[in-house]
């Protein structure tokens, strides 16, 4: 296809509920980058963007649907694959 | 092309002429004044005379900027739908072939808005 | 005690949603599926295997009744604190208000056609997946809706230009633009309004319209725009999902469908970024804090965003449509523009107009410095010379139309800011008016659709807007009728620092940060 790596974003909510979830994807993917603005952040990666149920799960202490996502979600980028493991953001298929 | 519908689909124009009591809509823009922000429209009777569209409802409308004194209406360039018209200020709009929503423009030569800016 | 708990293997999510969504789904056996579902193929979609449809978010009616009881707890506890704190008096400035008033009267009853359409066509595709899908869009639209109004009745009780919010949608002339649009969308098939709404505006431009309002309100101290925002666009990430998926799933059914999907994508892309027009003018003109310029988030969330998009959708042969060329090259231009026009209409609007302060100009000649300077700032420092003189610019007259978008014509020819663009064609014997060759292309495809449009001044002047009032009676004041028809009261037009609202503002925060002995 291309050679431009497009760039996917996931926007959540900044509150309680998502700190554990924001720092899961932090751990895992290092090419992520965060931009905090009023009430939000906006984490964008090149290619992938990956929230794992495991690593959040350590995170918040507790068990974690990845569902619960839904109610803090404000915007995303690329296509979406979700099971109960991992949600994936991409636009390599 | 015509519409893609899943039944018969007719239906008239909502802006008739015959919709306007007699009147014919016409709209009027001056170009290079940009502080007019559109072209406006009047519905005028097709028997007005062209120099009463301009003393009237244009100088209304346009009156407050300082170029309107100004204008030397002989030199003035009109266009109608975007090609070029010689209007008769003394005849009726029929008369000077100004249908029902013709799109009229005027230009002001030596006149260009506020500080020579086009506004 | 040590007792082994034995949980009992709980359903993978695939297995529940296919068991929540395709098992709920049946053959019909007394009618055929043609007449039980008339309307998915007169438009000429192709549809082959209805099973191949994947909803990526798999989400099942019971999971989203879960998380969206969650999030209406989460948002009326708030709007409640919001309330009962006062927190109309910790915004940023009386101006915000205005952007509230766009809001509830412009976009909310928006949702409430996209609650009625996605209900319509949530019944009328006979795949089982996106009905459900439909449905639960449907829903989240309806409670957008209800939550809107419930989040704005709150200033509604204090400031002027809400409370008719319903009429004026159906009947103020500049309200016909977001109004018309939404129209124009349910009034396709359901293949086109899928696309038109749930693709083109829900994917391709729902940032656009997120950033300005919500952010907006959470620079300017509007708890409750930003939490019934916030609340909403949790929604709207599965919207998006389903307006990408809806084209994938159609361009993979059928190579016939590209074309009429191209063609789609060519006329909504357009008819959305018309209607943004609105938001451009609020987040550059409109916000007393500013987020980011209109063309700033059109460089984030269109250039970099929806490349990605139609560089992954190319591989379907489609293509970024041509109007974009021109949504560049209105870029810097397209909030000034709009501004101009609603500052010298200020007196058919339900919100109040200012002209920008000289700090506000030297923002705006920094985010647009290739064209506010030489084109704009000489008309606000001139109308603002007039206002001091006692004598301000206002337009006396209704303007022209564009016959699709219903803008007035305000647009210049692109590329050549002081020179007015001019498109025109004549259809069964009648002339017709464009803002853009792209209104135009729209008009000509099914020109049998756009004839009936209600342009504001072709409304006045047939005299459909002077309710019970008798023209023909003496002394009869056509500007006065149709201002009571239209239930447009002089407090809710005209210029801000003459309003009610600006004078309340300052009195009541007044009151709330000092004591009077």
């Amino acid at each position: 296809m291309t050679e431009t790596k497009s760039t996917v974003f996931l926007c959540l909510q900044a509150n309680d509920d998502t700190r554990g979830v924001i720092d899961a994807i932090e751990r895992d993917n290092e090419h992520a980058s965060f931009d905090y603005q009023p009430g939000m952040v906006r984490i964008t990666a090149p290619g992938t963007l990956t929230v794992n149920r495991e690593t959040v799960e350590e995170e918040v202490g507790r068990e974690f649907d990845l569902q619960e996502l839904h109610i803090n979600m404000i915007s995303l980028s690329g296509h979406v694959d979700e099971d109960d493991d991992a949600l994936v953001l991409s636009w390599d298929r | 092309m015509t519409i893609t519908a899943n039944a018969p689909y007719e239906f008239t124009s909502h802006d008739r002429q015959e919709d306007f009591r007699g009147a014919r809509l016409v709209y009027v823009g001056w170009n290079r004044h940009m502080m007019f922000a559109s072209p406006y429209c009047w519905p005028l009777p097709p028997d007005t005379p062209f120099g009463a569209l301009v003393e009237g409802p244009m100088a209304q409308a346009f009156g407050m900027h300082p170029d309107w004194k100004k204008i030397d209406w002989a030199k003035a360039e009109w266009t109608r739908n975007g090609e070029p018209f010689s209007p008769d200020p003394a005849k009726s709009l029929a008369d000077n072939g100004v249908a029902h929503k013709d799109s009229l423009k005027f230009t002001t030569p030596g006149l260009d808005g506020i500080a020579g800016a086009g506004i | 005690m040590d007792i082994a708990v034995t949980k009992k293997k709980k359903l993978g999510l695939k297995e529940r949603y296919a068991l929540m969504t395709r098992g709920l789904g049946w053959e019909p056996t007394y009618q055929s599926v043609d007449d039980v579902f008339p309307m998915d193929t007169f438009e000429g979609i192709k549809i082959h295997d209805w099973d191949a449809w994947e909803d990526p978010f798999r989400l099942t009616m019971d999971a989203y009744w879960k998380y969206q009881a969650e999030k209406e707890r989460k948002l009326y506890a708030i709007l409640d604190a919001f309330a009962q704190g006062n927190g109309h008096l910790t915004l940023s400035d009386a101006r915000y208000i205005n952007t509230v008033k766009l809001f509830i009267n412009g976009l909310a009853p928006l949702e409430y056609m996209s609650h009625r359409g996605f209900a319509h066509i949530g019944r009328q595709f006979r795949g089982v997946g996106p009905r459900v899908a439909c449905m639960m869009q449907s829903l989240d639209e309806m409670r957008h809706a209800q939550t809107q109004v419930h989040a704005i009745s709150n200033y509604n009780r204090y400031y002027d230009g809400m409370a008719n919010f319903r009429h004026h949608h159906t009947h103020l002339p500049y309200l016909q633009v977001p109004r018309s649009f939404f129209e124009d969308a349910a009034t396709g098939g359901p293949f086109e309004f899928i696309v038109a709404i749930g693709f083109a505006f829900e994917y391709v431009l729902t940032n656009l319209v997120f950033v300005p309002f919500i952010s907006g309100a959470a620079y300017n101290g509007d708890m409750g725009a930003m939490t019934f925002g916030f609340s909403a666009q949790s929604d709207e990430a599965r919207h998006m999902t389903l307006g990408l998926e809806v084209i994938k799933f159609v361009l993979e059914q059928d190579p016939d469908n590209l074309p009429i999907v191209q063609k789609w994508l060519n006329k909504w892309t357009w008819r959305g970024v018309r209607v943004l027009t609105l938001v451009a003018m609020m987040q550059d003109y409109m916000l007393p804090k500013r987020v980011m310029s209109w063309a700033e988030a059109w460089e984030i969330y269109f250039e970099e965003n929806c490349g990605a998009l139609f560089r992954d959708l190319a591989r379907y042969g489609i293509e970024v449509p041509p109007c974009v060329e021109q949504v560049r090259k209105e870029r810097d231009h397209l909030s000034h523009m709009a501004w101009c026009q609603f500052y010298q209409a200020r007196g058919t609007s339900n919100f109040h107009a200012w002209l920008p302060s000289k700090e506000d100009m030297d923002w705006l000649s920094a985010k647009y410095p290739d064209t506010f300077d030489q084109y704009y700032r000489p008309r606000f420092e001139y109308w603002a010379k007039l206002e001091e003189e006692g004598t301000p610019f206002e337009a006396q007259t209704p303007p022209q139309q564009c016959q699709v978008c219903q803008i007035p014509t305000i647009f210049p020819v692109p590329g050549e800011p002081l020179t007015r663009a001019e498109h025109t064609c004549e259809h069964d014997g009648e002339r017709f008016h464009f803002c853009s060759e792209w209104c135009q292309v729209i008009f000509e495809d099914e020109p049998e659709k756009y004839v009936q449009a209600n342009l504001g001044a072709h409304e006045l002047y047939k005299g459909n807007l002077f309710g019970d009032a008798d023209p023909t009676a003496e002394g009869f004041d056509p500007m006065a009728a149709a201002m009571a028809f239209l239930k447009l009261t002089p407090a809710e037009s005209g210029l801000h620092k003459d309003s009610e609202d600006a004078r309340n503002f300052d009195l009541w925060r007044g009151l709330a940060t000092r004591n009077d002995a």
